[in-house]
């Protein structure tokens, strides 16, 4: 048997090969890090109070080498104090929603999803909510934005992993996710319904708009911790998730456990979006956007698509934030902006993905 | 090989199938035959282990294969689904190498051994071409025989498959009847299948399982129970059942309808 006439590859002219593996994508990775730097420079020069970004440079050097001071402390404590733990911010926010949104429509093999899936987000809202509501601090907000967000997500898989044993466990969960989600921005509207319409109520909706405007070094530190973690881990289980996009029944005669397997990446994912969301309020669209585009960039395969959408993320959310903030002379809030900049490019990315969701 | 002792398979609590016994060797072709929703499915999930059993066992290597792990039974039994498409535009090489999920780590990925092994089956099916294209943009027929060589790259022994050639074109079913017959005969591997023509069974398969609409059912070699009785018992129609020596002197036996053919006139 002749097994080139046997081939079904040999009835269709010889594909062009594309581009040696890796050389196409790894000048992408080398323009979207060039790029991201850029953006991080050009955050700390733009604002109220411009500074060159020479300058910018040289306070950032001034931290780690002995560099003889030419510039003012004002411009030193603008750079160092307001601006660095903002940018931070951005970039830890806008990674960990990125991230968790690449993993989540990869593990519910749908690029519709967003990292707020399974009520994370209505649930930190609610948290967040009352904790104004009965007049806490900073660190009082974040907390009980942060467990409530676990919590509901905890609710959404305790309704799913319940009933999900006789049909698709999948579609179980994002259902029970969308009903928790919408239970939770229930509670949160009677919340600021009872909630004081002089000083509470703008407060909450505030937070809920999202903003990057209060935070701090000490934030940004304590949310890295859980945003680190999940990343970590959501990158090592990376090709295991490529599996799973072939779907619960086929991944199991692979051979993966996909309950145990379900349960990390959703965990995982949900303490990054639970701890960004905690300390940027809520801010849409871009766990949606960012990984269409990193898919753009360099393909499906979850072992470089998370770790682009992280920088990408991060980027993002970045620049978007330099928008709010530098656009106008009040500032809009980041939530708001993501929306007005998201929604028509979401459009565009829908109107040239037909196919294979590329 | 693969021994399914008194097997009995349902969802739920529904039983669908009851009581089916049968030794595959190694080297076996097993074409499965039957109407549609007699069960053929849920034998395969129950055989793949992603349906409990509802009763007897399923040996593999004398063994019953009730408490594995999802991971020693994918690295005994692999399962070719029919051809379908995911979300996402994985490239073709990428779909093969998941194959090796069973023989890898959970926090790790396909290593070079893996890949070679990957690259290995595609050249096995003759799609090494393929290799850099995405697994959504090719034919129908192509993603079949991808899928077999991601279950090839699974090093399996025993090798399920789903229908391999509904929604495929004439020229590609006999292309991946052939291709199946010559891994069960070049390496040593069983295979179980579905189809729904009895011309498959009597030309490629070694052994034949038929199931008719009581869910009774015959096992033998496909000339013993693909006969004219059963094809009309099952699927209501007439049939002739005829041995046809060919140009090259080798006799085959094929099913024919009954009658006049009505384009001659």
């Amino acid at each position: 048997m002749n097994a080139a006439s046997e081939t079904l590859g040999a009835l269709r002219p010889p594909r062009r090969r594309l581009l040696p593996a890796f050389s196409g994508v790894s000048w992408r990775l080398l323009a979207l890090g060039l790029g991201l730097l850029v953006v991080i420079v050009v955050s700390f020069a733009i604002g109220r109070y411009p500074v060159p970004a020479g300058t910018v440079l040289a306070v950032l050097a001034g931290k780690l080498l002995p560099i003889a001071q030419t510039w003012s402390a004002e411009t030193e404590a603008v750079v160092l104090d307001i601006r660095l733990p903002r940018i931070l911010a951005a970039l830890l926010v806008g990674s960990a929603l990125s991230v968790s949104g690449a993993a989540y429509q990869g593990l519910f093999r749908n690029p519709m999803v967003s990292p707020g899936i399974l009520g994370v987000s209505a649930g930190a809202s609610l948290g967040a909510a009352l904790a104004i509501l009965w007049g806490y601090g900073m660190v009082g907000i974040q907390g009980m934005a942060f467990v409530s967000g676990l919590l509901a997500v905890g609710i959404t898989w305790g309704i799913g992993a319940g009933l999900g044993k006789r049909s698709d466990p999948v579609l179980v969960m994002v259902l029970a996710g969308i009903i928790i989600g919408t239970l939770f921005a229930a509670f949160v509207s009677l919340v600021k319904f009872v909630a004081d319409p002089n000083n509470t109520l703008p407060t909450i909706t505030f937070w809920l708009m999202g903003s990057l405007v209060s935070a701090n070094l000490d934030d940004v530190a304590i949310a890295a911790l859980p945003i680190l973690f999940g990343t970590v881990v959501l990158n090592a289980l990376a090709w295991t998730l490529n599996v799973l996009c072939f779907g619960d029944e086929e991944a199991r005669a692979l051979g993966l456990s996909t309950g145990r397997l379900r349960f990390a990446i959703i965990f995982c994912a949900t303490l990054v979006t639970a701890a960004a969301v905690a300390i940027s309020g809520i801010i849409g669209l871009v766990g949606l956007i960012v990984p269409h585009l990193a898919r753009m960039l360099v393909g499906p395969d979850h072992r470089i698509l998370l770790p682009v959408s992280s920088l990408l993320g991060g980027g993002f959310l970045l620049a978007v934030d330099d928008l709010a903030r530098a656009t106008f002379a009040v500032e809009i809030p980041l939530g708001i902006v993501t929306a007005i900049l998201g929604a028509p490019f979401f459009i565009y990315l829908l109107s040239r993905t037909r196919r294979g969701w590329v | 090989m693969l021994e399914l002792v008194h097997l009995a398979c349902g969802y739920g609590k529904r039983r669908v199938l009851g009581d089916i016994s049968l030794h595959l060797a190694a080297g076996e072709l097993l074409c499965l035959l039957g109407p549609n929703g007699v069960g053929k499915t849920t034998l395969f999930k129950t055989m793949l282990g992603l349906l409990p059993a509802h009763g007897g066992e399923i040996r593999v290597g004398g063994e019953n294969v009730a408490n594995w792990s999802r991971r020693r039974l994918a690295q005994w039994i692999g399962y070719v689904p029919q051809a379908h498409s995911p979300p996402f535009p994985f490239k073709v090489r990428d779909v093969v190498a998941m194959g090796r999920v069973a023989h890898l780590g959970l926090f790790s990925s396909p290593a070079t051994v893996d890949r070679k092994i990957a690259e290995n089956s595609l050249n096995t099916l003759g799609i090494a071409d393929l290799g850099d294209a995405s697994y959504t943009e090719i034919s129908g027929g192509e993603r079949q025989l991808v899928l077999i060589a991601r279950a090839l790259a699974q090093q399996p022994k025993v090798l399920v498959m789903d229908e391999p050639t509904s929604n495929l074109d004439y020229g590609n079913q006999l292309k991946v009847m052939r291709h199946i017959r010559r891994i069960v005969d070049q390496q040593g591997m069983s295979v179980v299948l579905t189809t729904h023509y009895p011309n498959h069974a009597l030309l490629y398969a070694s052994r034949a399982l038929v199931l008719d609409r009581e869910k009774r059912y015959a096992v033998g070699t496909p000339a013993e129970v693909i006969s004219e009785d059963y094809l009309r018992q099952t699927y209501g129609v007439e049939t002739e059942i005829h041995d046809i020596r060919q140009r090259s002197g080798h006799i085959s036996r094929l099913c024919i309808p009954a009658g006049e053919a009505q384009a001659a006139t």
